[in-house]
């Protein structure tokens, strides 16, 4: 398994905040626009599930995540 | 299996078994034509997406727009018109986003956090009146209303005193029963409400959300207005209908609500399952309008063409959910859009969220024998309004 690398779009970012919900070590929001700031790019592996569900879950299509196979 | 249905435009589907079940014209539709000719009541006609993965594809595809004058509702004869300045539910980039970035930092996680003790505060509040209301109470007036509608208003800034009145004008200006005359009349009521309200602040700013709005400097009055009146409406019907029929769902399901009061740390998925599972959002808030011709789940839609998405077929989609029309709390929250999907997706969502996460596991403390005090075919519920809901829920304990 590879580490998880992660990208994030603060254009397309609805501010939804689902992935500083899920995922607080990864990602955080901007405190004006709300929109996301990516806190760690290479997230441990004891995150990999939250980092995936947030990408999941982000309505925006704002996370993008490669390594996840 | 279900019988495939009439490939003719078709009404929305609306009528529903019991009050926790979707319209039953929906299944049939999912699973044989999940993009379906849709008769609109102004005579034009649509589509209609019932399944999960084209409910999302429709939301993210900024070809399908979200400007109120290409969208015919699937419920309503009124015509098209352009969205109020503000109202940005009702826009496309780049006004959508111009006046959403406006406002997604207020209701941040950090932000929504740090209301915690204040619901917990209003959500005790509104315990004691129900307790004070004696039995039955109707806990849709003492409960599932006005914990979200105080929430509100003190973010907002708006006197919760008119609450009785805002709360009136909302329900006229979007039932689908009512008279186009009384819904322009609410509309208007609300409108002048809300304009004192932003001339208030504009002269004597107060520490809330619409203070800040005009105060940012972008905007002028009546744009600060379409966002109040948007904010308003939308902050108060939606989160009140979760609660009243998320605990309507608890209540009709016994082996769910022991489970839920035996482990109260279940609460954050329980509140993702009740979300899906009841699904608020009705009807008019999923419809966009194709800007181009769009391919859509091997259907043509032309230019023009309004397109309704149906957030509770997508919620009950096999293809995504197992046993979609089982509540368990346990389950995965998966790809729920009980939120909406894409650009537009709710804004306040974590605020909702942490209501809930609040308001559910408090009532259950408040009241160990809570039950229903009428028969579930007993309790009327908002079919002719977008936000779903039920009018009363009278409960004993």
């Amino acid at each position: 398994m590879t580490r998880l690398r992660v990208e994030t779009d603060p254009v397309l970012c609805a501010g939804s905040g689902m992935c500083a919900l899920l995922a607080p070590e990864v990602f955080d929001q901007d405190e004006k626009e709300g929109t996301v700031v990516l806190i760690d790019d290479r997230p441990a592996e004891e995150r990999r599930a939250a980092v995936l569900a947030a990408a999941e879950r982000c309505p925006a299509g704002a996370i993008r995540v490669a390594g996840a196979d | 299996m279900t019988e495939a249905p009439s490939r003719r435009p078709a009404p929305l589907p609306t009528e529903r078994a019991t009050p926790l079940d979707p319209p039953t014209g929906l299944a049939p539709l999912r699973e044989h034509q999940p993009v379906s000719p849709l008769a609109h009541p102004d005579g034009t006609a649509g589509w209609l997406v019932t399944s999960n993965a084209l409910v999302r594809e429709v939301l993210a595809d900024p070809r399908f727009s979200s400007r109120s004058e290409l969208i015919h509702s699937p419920m309503r004869t009124d015509p098209p018109t352009p969205a109020p300045r503000g109202v940005f539910i009702g826009m496309d980039a780049p006004e959508h986003p111009r006046y959403r970035k406006l406002l997604t930092g207020q209701f941040t996680v950090r932000r929504i956090r740090q209301l915690t003790d204040r619901i917990e505060q209003i959500v005790e509040q509104a315990l004691d009146a129900t307790e004070a209301a004696g039995q039955p109470a109707d806990l849709i007036q003492t409960f599932a209303l006005p914990v979200p509608s105080l929430l509100i208003c003190e973010l907002l800034g708006v006197p919760y005193e008119s609450h009785e009145d805002f709360e009136r004008w909302t329900n006229v200006m979007s039932s689908a029963g009512s008279a186009l005359a009384d819904a322009q009349a609410a509309e208007a009521a609300l409108t002048a409400f809300l304009a004192g309200i932003v001339a208030d602040k504009r002269a004597r700013p107060t520490d809330d959300v619409l203070s800040g709005v005009i105060h940012e400097g972008s905007l002028d009055d009546e744009e600060a207005l379409g966002i109040a009146l948007m904010l308003l409406v939308a902050g108060h019907e939606t989160t009140s209908g979760m609660l009243g029929l998320g605990t309507l769902a608890l209540l009709t399901h016994p082996g769910q609500l022991a489970l839920l009061r035996e482990d109260p740390a279940l609460i954050d998925g329980a509140v993702e399952e009740l979300l899906r599972y009841v699904t608020i959002a009705q009807f008019d808030v999923g419809v966009r309008a194709a800007l181009e011709d769009v391919e859509l789940g091997g259907r043509l839609i032309r230019a023009g063409d309004s397109v309704s998405v149906s957030f509770i077929a997508a919620n009950r989609d096999p293809d995504v959910f197992d046993d979609p029309d089982t509540l368990d709390i346990t389950r995965p929250p998966g790809r729920h859009v009980a939120f909406g999907h894409g650009a537009h997706a709710c804004l306040g969502q974590q605020l909702a969220r942490m209501e809930l996460r609040i308001a559910f596991p408090a009532l259950l403390r408040r009241f160990p024998g809570l039950r229903l005090a009428v028969p579930l075919a007993e309790i009327p519920i908002r079919s002719e309004m977008p936000v779903y809901g039920a009018y009363r829920l009278p409960v004993a304990w």
